[in-house]
């Protein structure tokens, strides 16, 4: 299944987080969550985010200026 | 069966917040934290601006603190809700644009909201009487609590022995022995705390969490709102706020100029919002101009932005200058001299 996509390019943090959450939140556990950002801070963040709320890091990878992070929503959200 | 008392505490990502919900927590209660972004939260944003900072660890604290107490964090954006409290503060600015009070009985109310619809049972703040000369004073805490509506369901642990028994403390839920006395502005007992807890690696204390506490921020929303006629910021205001150097050389438009290539990255960004001028004979920075300009204006920013170039002594220096449909000219102009710039001028 394709994951959900969040556009966070030109947010600088926390936004991107806020974005994240605020799309975990309507979504089943399971569901595969595609963050892009532009602002580096995601890379930690967001992952800090997932350890904190139980959800599960899936990967992260920069793409030209942009930082992809994939989450699965977990159980407990 | 006793049932399993929860509270919210409201995380800043500093010292004192990671100590009141750790004192909470061993007590016993569940606790999860909860952040609000206003947009003048100095966590997170510069450090992705400047080049130079771009090499300094991005952690936000919040979320660090959360980690550090196995908690859940929730973060709320208030941008919006938070106008409101920036425009008319009922008690007042501090010494900058800070409406402290208000700032911290916004939050505890939305904190109580949250409360509320999550079936939570108390707030904790990390709060110390008489740290901060506006929000954290003898007189000013009870106000919060009554304020925000959140009553004696506003526990502050660090100060807890210092302040009236909470509902929290009545109820036996909490124990006010297990509370702290702290007051004054030393964060000696906060330090000797966080060594009794192990903990050693924590946000310095002492630094603003927001840049309406910051004289030189405030100076520059202040000339944003005399030149607009009126209190009102979007985002994207109160970002580029924090970017660049801020001329005003005619009242109707201001000229924001980059210091470095960090921050000429960023503006890049607004180049389709504003007339946007480059140097391309020398190197130079990336200006925005903020305001509706004439080509005198236009030419006026150029000599200026020239004169923060590498070829601020030479005879001409060349511009691209974009305009907002994104066509281009070029301009060729003497850069203005170091006297040519009157001090006003900055902003």
């Amino acid at each position: 299944m394709k994951p959900v996509i969040v556009d966070a390019r030109r947010l600088l943090c926390p936004m991107p987080v806020i974005r994240v959450q605020n799309r975990v939140k309507e979504l089943p556990p399971g569901t595969r969550v595609e963050a892009i950002c532009t602002d580096p801070g995601a890379l930690n963040d967001i992952p800090a985010w997932c350890r904190i709320n139980g959800h599960k890091l899936i990967e992260t990878r920069t793409e030209d200026n942009e930082y992809i992070i994939v989450v699965e929503v977990g159980e407990d959200s | 069966m006793t049932r399993q008392r929860k509270a919210v505490a409201l995380i800043s990502g500093g010292l004192d917040s990671l100590l009141a919900a750790k004192v909470i927590q061993q007590q016993g209660i569940h606790v999860e934290g909860i952040n609000f972004f206003t947009g003048f939260c100095v966590e997170g944003h510069t450090h992705a601006i400047r080049q130079k900072d771009r090499a300094r660890p991005k952690r936000n604290n919040a979320l660090w603190v959360a980690e550090q107490l196995g908690i859940k964090l929730h973060i709320i954006d208030i941008v919006e809700e938070y106008k409101d409290i920036v425009f008319n503060p009922k008690h007042g600015y501090g010494a900058n644009l800070n409406p402290c009070l208000d700032c911290k009985i916004f939050m505890v109310k939305k904190a109580q909201e949250w409360m509320a619809e999550n079936d939570f049972d108390f707030i904790i703040t990390g709060e110390v009487v008489g740290q901060r000369p506006m929000s954290q004073r003898k007189d000013t805490m009870p106000v919060v609590a009554r304020d925000s509506g959140a009553a004696d369901r506003l526990v502050r642990p660090l100060s807890g022995q210092n302040l009236p028994a909470t509902l929290p403390e009545r109820e036996g839920w909490i124990s006010r022995d297990r509370l702290y006395g702290f007051n004054g502005r030393s964060r000696k007992p906060q330090m000797a705390l966080a060594e009794e807890f192990g903990l050693k690696d924590y946000a310095q204390p002492a630094g603003g969490c927001c840049f309406l506490t910051d004289a030189q921020y405030s100076v520059k929303l202040a000339d944003l709102w005399r030149a607009r006629g009126e209190k009102q910021y979007e985002m994207d205001d109160i970002m580029l706020l924090k970017v660049g150097r801020h001329l005003r050389p005619r009242p109707h438009f201001k000229v924001i100029i980059s210091r470095e290539e960090g921050e000429g990255n960023f503006l890049q960004g607004y180049r389709k919002q504003f007339v946007s001028l480059l140097t391309t004979s020398h190197a130079g920075p990336l200006a925005l101009l903020d305001g509706a300009v004439n080509d005198d204006d236009i030419a006026l920013a150029a000599r200026l932005v020239a004169r923060y170039s590498q070829g601020k002594q030479e005879d001409l220096v060349e511009l691209t200058v974009t305009g907002l449909d994104g066509r281009q000219q070029q301009l060729s102009v003497k850069p203005l001299g170091a006297d040519e710039i009157p001090q006003e001028w900055y902003i």
